[in-house]
């Protein structure tokens, strides 16, 4: 059974069709690449899986449950995890509190009021910032960090709260080469426990990291396998000839 | 709490680099505190000596300027820490004033023990409701959305209170007793002052541990990125509702207060008039750090005394213009001039753990 199964998801906006029916799945501990040109409805796929968008039709199951409309806390609640296109770090809390802020999700009223998580979070706080390489500036204001370090911040609070799959829409999005080969090295260990899906415009990063990939092509599913076959795909080939 | 009971898979620490990283930044933070905790402190003394060095009718002037910076107090958690836009927040303090002053006319209801709690509970229930109806709809609902719905209600409620004869109409309910304590009423000066004082310390106390702890840094993100904060696992409208429900419960309280003490209660404290008021209070003074809405209470009410005193025709204009000044150059308040941005928001960490990693 996979982890993730998105079908039949159309999702329309006013009069502009953004997916006609275009399709997901995902397996245990798969790095999952979805690609396609600008405009495709990579970016609203994601949503439609995490819950920022509802779907216009089609079912989405995650962990053999169906969470078609479910609201986004309870998805994230059942280890759905989700990183956004654009950076969305708390600028004025400083790295510790925004680790903590990701990792305290799930604790109940009381024990927030009573901070009583406080002390025995401190050490997952710490490696996770450890292990994104950002415990130097722990407590600096995350508005102070660089932008490649931003998107590693947000991957560690998208990480924080040990999802089965996370959800990242353009990790490398704006990055430079050092940092992008950085950010691969960063999630190759996630994938002890984790599946992921990813949108991203640098084939070469995905190529590198990704078990399989999805190509859209106007919010459908243009070919679906492992990386040499999309590869030795020739619509695909097609498809990014025409564009570019 | 399972989240807590989690290992986190990557290799377990050695300490070294921590201890480095605490180091680098205790230099700044742990200066920098110190100042809102000196303005807390300076702003306590002065209220503490006040009624030593005031005439009576100063005095009473002064409670009046309290009961307002307890009702300031509940703003500034519902703006100032969980973004809540509540232009309407004069509806629960007015709505327990007129609650404890029907008790007093109507079932002779006057000890402290009850008024008190009955008007913390009327401010709770009708934030409650109104909280319920605007902010836990289907989806996430907009600052403009709670600030309209709000402010209808305040107004609503005001033209409500002038239109129905039981509740007194344009003249509101008048002269109600005294409360008491036992057999010993509580009148207005020296021992108002004081009682009003002591529960403004203690609910200041309360919330000042509400916003530092975990739940603070909760509101930290509804404030920031809402949104975002939902894909955590938050139940952010849940937040919300729980501080717009406790605002209530403050502005409750501070109502009866504020009843009891001028003895009577009118349709303008349920208005819009007022709730704007409690608005500017916590703009001008600095939101987001509790003791900014004080501040902002005591200097705006207190320039205002000394204006209409002393310029008689022209003080609403002086006072309009100072107030927007500050808002315009300062949209964090006075107390920004003191306190720097990373102390408002503050941290929220594991503070005795650090120091500890930081020594060894």
């Amino acid at each position: 059974m996979p982890l993730l199964e998105a079908a039949g998801i159309v999702k329309v906006f006013g009069k502009l069709t953004a997916l006609d029916g275009a399709a997901l799945t995902v397996g245990e501990n798969e790095f999952h690449g979805l690609i396609g040109p600008n405009g495709s409805g990579k970016s609203t796929l994601m949503k439609c899986i995490a819950g920022a968008e509802m779907p216009t039709q089609g079912k989405v199951s995650f962990i053999n449950s169906d969470i078609t409309m479910l609201s986004p806390h309870v998805r994230a609640r059942a280890g759905m995890s989700l990183k956004f296109q654009i950076t969305s770090v708390l600028p004025t809390l400083t790295l510790y509190d925004n680790v903590l802020l990701a990792l305290q999700a799930r604790a109940s009223l009381f024990d927030l009021v009573f901070s009583r998580t406080r002390g025995a979070l401190h050490e997952q706080v710490i490696t996770m910032l450890r292990q994104f390489r950002l415990a130097d500036c722990a407590h600096d204001a995350a508005a102070t960090l660089s932008h490649g370090q931003q998107q590693w911040l947000e991957i560690a609070m998208a990480l924080a709260g040990k999802p089965r799959l996370l959800l990242l829409d353009e990790p490398t999005g704006g990055m430079s080469i050092e940092e992008r080969r950085v950010t691969g090295e960063l999630l190759r260990p996630v994938k002890r426990h984790c599946s992921l899906v990813i949108v991203e415009h640098d084939l070469d990063f995905i190529r590198d990291i990704c078990d399989r990939l999805t190509v859209l092509d106007q919010g459908r599913v243009l070919a679906s396998g492992t990386v040499p076959e999309i590869q030795a795909s020739k619509s695909v080939q097609e498809i990014y000839l025409r564009r570019a | 709490m399972g989240a807590a009971k989690q290992v986190v898979h990557a290799d377990p620490g050695d300490g070294p680099d921590v201890a480095m990283a605490e180091t680098r930044s205790t230099g700044g933070a742990a200066a920098e505190p110190s100042i809102l905790l000196i303005v807390e402190g300076g702003v306590l003394l002065a209220a503490l000596v006040l009624p030593l060095v005031l005439q009576d009718y100063l005095t009473v002037f002064a409670t009046r300027v309290l009961i307002l910076a307890l009702f300031a107090l509940s703003f500034d958690l519902v703006w100032g820490y969980a973004g809540i836009m509540s232009f309407g927040q004069a509806l629960f303090f007015g709505c327990a004033g007129y609650g404890v002053a029907l008790l007093a006319r109507d079932l002779d209801i006057t000890s402290i023990f009850l008024v008190l709690p009955a008007g913390t509970l009327i401010g709770l229930a009708v934030s409650l409701m109104l909280g319920g109806f605007l902010l836990l709809g289907r989806h996430q609902s907009s600052v403009i959305f709670v600030a309209l719905g709000t402010l209808t209600g305040s107004y609503a409620a005001d033209r409500l209170a002038r239109g129905w004869y039981y509740l007194g109409g344009q003249n509101g309910i008048p002269s109600i007793p005294p409360m008491t304590l036992g057999s010993y009423d509580i009148t207005e000066g020296p021992v108002y002052y004081y009682l009003a004082l002591g529960i403004l310390v203690v609910v200041y106390l309360l919330c000042r541990f509400l916003v530092r702890s975990q739940f603070g840094l909760a509101l930290a993100g509804l404030r920031e990125n809402e949104q975002r904060i939902a894909f955590f696992g938050y139940k952010t409208q849940h937040l919300k509702a729980i501080v717009f429900a406790v605002g209530g419960a403050i502005a409750g309280l501070a109502g009866s207060l504020y009843a009891y003490h001028e003895g009577f209660v009118w349709p303008s404290m349920l208005g819009v008039v007022l709730s704007t008021q409690v608005v500017l209070y916590v703009l001008f003074g600095g939101s987001g750090t509790l003791i900014g809405a004080v501040i902002g209470t005591l200097i705006i009410e207190g320039v205002s005394f000394w204006l209409s005193d002393n310029y008689r025709d022209v003080w609403p204009i002086i006072l309009g213009v100072l107030l927007l000044l500050v808002i315009l150059f300062r949209p964090l308040g006075l107390i920004s001039f003191v306190v720097g941005e990373r102390e408002r928001v503050g941290s929220f960490g594991a503070k005795a753990k650090e120091k500890h990693n930081a020594a060894s």
